[in-house]
């Protein structure tokens, strides 16, 4: 069986061989520059005020002439988040489903084999494959994207704190997480497809529930994987965001200056740990915002933080792809109970 | 005589407890060493009964053993039946050299040098992908593959339903030359009589989960006649007659006749025999009516005898009330 799922998966293992070796390429020509620049603007031997480095490696990075890096950075994130939704849709779904829909099924359930063994081979077999494929693009663009990953975490005054290594958007697009996105990808087409026995619709779904799932699990579950961290300040009320509603109600946010950290949630409180909602005086309805921060400073108002400290990347790295390859491997056990069920 | 297959009280539903039943309380025994045609009415339960013997499907309710052995239970088992599915389904992105590797692969019994002398003489360029092979070529392959991993059993379903004429001959041609070499059992099922009457020789027909007839292609034809003569009633005719179908004109009267044994004494199959040969429920050795005088039957000279077709003697059974004793049912016969 094996044999016959790769002679099956020829096609498919072929594009993506020519896929992955594009992206290895590109990367390998941009990636040296990027660490020689890493190099010279002294971020790889700081050791205080690294912040400043950083942002020299970044204002070289721009200055560079070229706005390539910056593509690539985002490139590289957009190319992880696609390739496992792409593996569930065009290995995960029409697996099982193109046999059904076109009855070879009932060819490869006549022969020698049981079919418990021939969906554990179709399973195992391309699963793998779509875990490494995965894996090597993460393992591509992590160290491509390293030495920006590291000058962002230092801060410093030009850095970009909103695209931490932690931070959700590239969470996702690093490490090993993109394997155990893409075991699930590929489990959940399989299911879906054994389920509706079509390939379009089968792919349809796969895609929905998997976007659906990828914006369930940041915003839901990762933020409580681990209990985030708390930190309150005193608010200095000259570095704010402030937005006035129609009924008078103030929202009042301080900067979220944690380099490197994901933050959570940014709350303003009161002296009494109440959320701060104002009501706005005529201070701040008026024209001058230093009457409105001399208004502030004079609540004691306070910043409280919750945060994913830069430090919780690989713990929180290892326990989503945990869960992902949990949830993959159900799936692919549900996938082989009912094909041995032969409800087909 | 072993059986090849055989069955107890088998029920198929499909789609759950509100579901619709394809096959019910089906009670056959399909002795070995025969090439048995499966004939029956569409949704019969043909395609059913094969896909359960192939453990394609599980029974809802009942039995049924294959070669001995619950269907589809082990690698074991699976490689003593070989198995052409309706519309015989081929990989089309495939080459038919792959599905001779595929074979080779997936059966420890597989005869490399029979599937390639059979691709050989079926004049397939093995590079060309199945998914550009014609419907005759295709089922060739699926035929193929189902012989070369030499099993004790080979059951097709409809394989040739969808085919032309020439490519239908050419598909039995290949499969009588396989048995013949082997001496493998075959079941093969048809809606059309005429396809089993050339390799068939025990037919099996199907009516509505109920095995209507079964028996040997020779005995059945040796046993079954058409009786043309001045018009009268069937309860005229001797007791020793039993009418299957009746038609009759204004004048004339035409039935077809089985002598020998009750029909009853087929159902259930093999375990008398053939059943043309055994003795009968009304306990009346069977005899064919060539040995009969008309006289004997207290039958007049009026009458004429003549033989029946395979053909109108199946569309005779499976006739709506055909069940068991006399035959109610009109027959349309030309002569």
């Amino acid at each position: 069986m094996t044999w016959f799922t790769l002679r099956q998966f020829r096609g498919q293992a072929i594009t993506s061989v020519a896929v992955l070796a594009a992206f290895a390429i590109l990367f390998a020509v941009t990636g040296p520059a990027l660490v020689s620049d890493f190099r010279s603007s002294g971020l790889s031997s700081c050791h205080v005020n690294c912040g400043a480095f950083a942002s020299r490696f970044a204002s070289d990075l721009s200055n560079g002439g070229s706005t390539i890096y910056v593509f690539l950075f985002y490139a590289g994130i957009v190319a992880l988040y696609l390739v496992p939704a792409l593996i569930g849709i065009f290995w995960g779904a029409p697996l099982v489903a193109r046999e059904l829909e076109t009855g070879t099924y009932r060819l490869g359930w006549n022969q020698s084999i049981t079919r418990t063994r021939w969906a554990v081979a179709k399973l195992a077999i391309v699963g793998l494959a779509s875990m490494a494929a995965a894996g090597l693009l993460s393992l591509m663009i992590s160290w491509w994207a390293n030495p920006v990953d590291t000058a962002i975490s230092y801060g410093g005054p030009n850095a970009h704190s909103g695209l931490a290594r932690i931070d959700p958007i590239v969470f996702g697009a690093r490490g090993i997480a993109p394997v155990g996105y893409a075991a699930f990808a590929f489990a959940l087409g399989v299911t879906v497809g054994l389920l509706i026995r079509r390939t379009l619709p089968a792919m349809a779904l796969t895609l929905a529930v998997f976007v659906a799932v990828q914006i369930l699990v940041p915003t839901i579950v990762r933020p409580h994987i681990i209990p985030p961290d708390h930190a309150t300040s005193a608010l200095a009320a000259t570095n704010i965001d402030l937005s006035i509603e129609n009924g008078g109600q103030m929202v009042v946010t301080g900067p979220g200056n944690r380099p490197g950290a994901w933050v959570i949630s940014n709350q303003t409180i009161t002296p009494s740990g109440q959320v701060f909602t104002g009501p706005a005086t005529s201070a701040c309805l008026g024209s001058s915002f230093s009457a409105c921060s001399r208004w502030l400073t004079s609540k004691h108002l306070r910043q409280a933080v919750a945060y994913q400290p830069a430090s919780r990347f690989w713990p929180l790295q290892w326990a989503e792809t945990g869960l992902y390859l949990v949830l993959a491997a159900g799936l692919g056990w549900l996938c082989v109970w009912r094909i041995r069920r032969r409800r087909a | 005589m072993t059986a090849v297959i055989e069955t107890r009280g088998l029920g198929k539903k499909y789609g759950g407890r509100r579901g619709k039943w394809a096959l019910t309380d089906c009670t056959l025994t399909i002795p070995a060493g025969h090439v048995v045609g499966l004939v029956g009415p569409n949704g019969a339960g043909k395609t059913t009964l094969l896909n359960l013997a192939t453990g394609m499907l599980a029974p809802t309710t009942g039995s049924i053993e294959v070669l001995g052995s619950k269907p589809a239970a082990s690698a074991a088992q699976l490689a003593r039946v070989g198995f052409v599915a309706q519309d015989t389904p081929v990989y089309t992105s495939l080459s038919v050299e792959d599905h001779l590797r595929f074979g080779a692969h997936l059966n420890p019994g597989w005869d490399a040098a029979l599937a390639h002398r059979r691709i050989d003489q079926l004049d397939l360029d093995p590079r060309q992908k199945a998914g550009q092979l014609s419907g005759g070529q295709r089922a060739q392959l699926a035929l193929t593959l189902a012989i070369a991993k030499r099993p004790e059993l080979l059951i097709l379903d409809e394989p040739i339903a969808s085919l032309d004429p020439l490519a239908r001959r050419e598909f039995l041609q290949v499969l009588m030359e396989a048995t013949a070499e082997s001496g493998i059992s075959v079941v093969m099922s048809s809606h059309l009589v005429a396809d089993l009457e050339r390799i068939s020789d025990y037919l099996v027909v199907l009516v509505s989960s109920q095995v209507r007839l079964a028996g040997e292609t020779d005995d059945l034809l040796a046993t079954h006649h058409l009786l043309t003569g001045a018009r009268c009633d069937a309860g005229d005719l001797p007791a020793v007659l039993q009418v299957i179908a009746e038609s009759h004109t204004d004048r004339q009267s035409t039935f077809l006749v089985r002598s020998g044994s009750a029909c009853s004494d087929t159902l259930g199959g093999g375990a008398h025999g053939t059943g043309a040969h055994g003795t009968g429920a009304l306990g009346l050795a069977s005899v064919s009516l060539d040995s009969l005088s008309l006289d004997s039957l207290g039958l007049d000279t009026g009458w004429s005898v003549a033989a029946v077709g395979l053909e109108d003697l199946v569309l005779a059974y499976m006739g709506p009330a055909a069940t068991a004793g006399r035959g109610r049912i009109l027959l349309e016969v030309p002569r």
